[in-house]
């Protein structure tokens, strides 16, 4: 089952340069929460801030508190185990060009050291690949394809079989259908409507139409601030800060 | 963002209402490149140019070996198949076999891979995912200064420094640990297949660094940043994002280090002890094709002689397109069916 994420007063740096200031916001546990707002604004830097990945690139850091159901991310959790709990979804599919589908399925337990027979690795393997729409398309041959021999729209939904595999409580998405047709984006929104049985999702999207479509709740970033945060329908429909109003009639942005 | 959203338009409708006007220079003019003419000959010269430089290489590798075997033949033809399978090299009695040489090359790469590869990938790793900013280009610049000293320097700093070092130090602790595998007996002189292999290590270390960490920069960041959010330490990261990825352009910067040491004269002549015999031992002295060749050419009275040297030359050759085959079969054969660097 999916925990909420707290996130209390989280500040975040590039260097010197400051990339969110001062975000507090709750992403409700089986629910979709969509992050919306222009290029640059932050978004990513604050998904990427859930589950400690922020914090890879040098000379960034970030303050403040994230909570993830009731394990504090930066307190007493090392970065890998918290993301163990926290899947992610990049916004370039990226499967292990090198690995089978299989093995990219396989890949976050076997580097957990997960132990099992063979039999309980292929249940495993099929369940996400199921859950993420994919079995279908793959399963004659699992072992012999390359992960990166699949169409973009595969690759993506292959890398949430990916993510799925570990079982983690919250998966991040981080534009994942900006590289897609609209046909793949079709079918990673509706996975994304099935997943939220089981998991929190938390997707950032350039997309407004995706973000009323998956969503239950919307934050609209601007400047590294979080303007507004709200029900879906009321964001859209109407807005209480202004900014919130002009980025989404398309007046900038 | 890479591609904007495919189902954008409806929200942009009042876009265009804002009454942006088209800017003055976005008027329709004519093309200022209209009157151009193209001739084809620059094209053409320029393609002929391109062949004649590819043809050129296998020209030249084509007179080497046909150089080689003209000169070899009469070793070839007092010796036949058994020149590559003799023990003996024999000037006084003319006779020739060229077996310990093939050997002492071969075990001297061998251990010079062996020593170097670990070391090399080290630092490449090092370079690429730990190392501090600011140390970062000093240290690869002296990595790549180590490929610029000439190699007799590298002989004279063997004979002075690293073989005395050996011979004091490391030989009588490899023989008291290691000593019951066979490999590490007999008396330690310093001199000997280890000096030679410890030797060429070293010079084939910065071909094999700079090659392993061009391949390991060019890895893309998604790929680690996959690997990460899986919850993976660094170092499993660096081995299944980075290293994993990077393993084909790896094994080509192995190969390229093998072939300098496989050819590699100076350096090696100068410690491998040149005695003609195959021993076990990586204490015992031993002698290469490329260090007999360098040794003997000059001084090599008699028409047999001197066709035998060639044919060692020739030996060498094939030895070092054997190797490279065998190498390229191996990255084949494990990357099959796969894309050295796909989705990049």
């Amino acid at each position: 089952m999916g925990v909420s994420i707290q996130v209390k007063n989280l500040n975040a740096w590039f260097g010197k340069k400051q990339a969110l200031f001062d975000i507090t916001m709750t992403a409700a546990a089986n629910h979709c929460t969509a992050l919306i707002g222009p290029s640059g604004c932050g978004k990513s830097t604050f998904v990427r801030c859930i589950n400690r990945m922020h914090e890879t690139i040098p000379d960034a850091k970030a303050t403040g508190s994230v909570k993830i159901g009731e394990v504090d991310a930066y307190n007493g959790t090392s970065a890998p185990q918290l993301r163990r709990r926290v899947g992610m979804v990049f916004q370039k599919p990226n499967p292990f060009p090198t690995m089978s589908v299989y093995d990219n399925v396989a890949a976050g337990l076997k580097l957990n050291r997960f132990r099992s027979n063979a039999k309980q690795m292929d249940e495993i393997v099929e369940r996400s690949l199921k859950n993420a729409a994919l079995w279908d398309e793959v399963k004659d041959d699992l072992k012999k394809k390359s992960g990166a021999s699949l169409s973009g729209g595969q690759q993506q939904r292959l890398c949430i079989a990916r993510a799925l595999a570990v079982e983690p409580e919250v998966v991040l998405m981080d534009e994942p259908c900006s590289a897609l047709d609209p046909i793949s984006t079709g079918k990673i929104e509706d996975l994304i409507f099935q997943l939220k049985q089981n998991y929190t999702i938390l997707i950032v999207t350039h997309n407004m139409q995706q973000a009323a479509r998956v969503a239950e709740y919307t934050g609209f970033f601007l400047l590294g601030k979080l303007i507004e945060f709200e029900k879906t329908t009321k964001i859209f429909t109407t807005p209480s800060d202004k900014r919130t109003e002009d980025y989404i009639t398309g007046r900038f942005g | 963002m890479a591609d904007p959203a495919p189902n954008m338009p409806d929200i942009r409708i009042d876009m265009t209402s804002a009454g942006r006007q088209l800017a003055p220079s976005l008027e329709r003019r004519p093309s200022p490149l209209a009157q151009v003419t193209d001739s084809r000959w620059p094209d053409q010269l320029f393609r002929y140019a391109m062949w004649a430089c590819a043809i050129s290489v296998l020209v030249i590798l084509a007179l080497i070996v046909y150089e080689l075997v003209l000169n070899s033949r009469l070793s070839w033809n007092a010796f036949g198949l058994s020149f590559f399978s003799g023990q003996d090299w024999d000037p006084v009695q003319d006779h020739y076999g060229a077996l310990p040489f093939i050997y002492g090359t071969l075990v001297s790469s061998l251990l010079a891979l062996v020593i170097a590869v670990p070391l090399a990938v080290g630092t490449a790793i090092f370079l690429t995912e730990m190392c501090p900013v600011w140390l970062r280009s000093p240290l690869s610049f002296f990595t790549e200064l180590l490929a610029a000293i000439p190699s007799v320097i590298y002989g004279l700093w063997a004979i002075f420094i690293l073989v005395p070092i050996l011979r004091n130090y490391i030989q009588p602790g490899l023989a008291k640990w290691l000593g019951w595998t066979g490999l590490f007996e007999g008396p330690p002189f310093g001199i000997g297949m280890l000096a030679a292999g410890v030797i060429l290590a070293i010079m084939i270390l910065p071909v094999i660094s700079s090659i392993t960490r061009e391949v390991m920069r060019v890895v893309p960041s998604h790929q680690r940043e996959g690997v990460l959010a899986l919850g993976a330490t660094r170092w499993e990261m660096i081995r299944v994002g980075v290293l994993r990825n990077a393993r084909t352009g790896i094994v080509g910067g192995i190969i390229l280090g093998l072939g300098r040491a496989l050819g590699e004269t100076m350096a090696v002549t100068m410690v491998i002890g040149n005695r003609p015999e195959i021993a076990k031992s990586l204490f015992a002295p031993g002698y290469s094709m490329a260090s007999v060749i360098a040794n003997e050419f000059s001084e090599a009275t008699g028409d047999l002689y001197l066709s035998a040297l060639v044919e060692i030359g020739l030996a060498l050759f094939f030895v070092t397109i054997i190797v490279n085959a065998l190498a390229r079969l191996l990255v084949w054969s494990v990357t099959k069916g796969q894309p050295a660097r796909g989705n990049v």
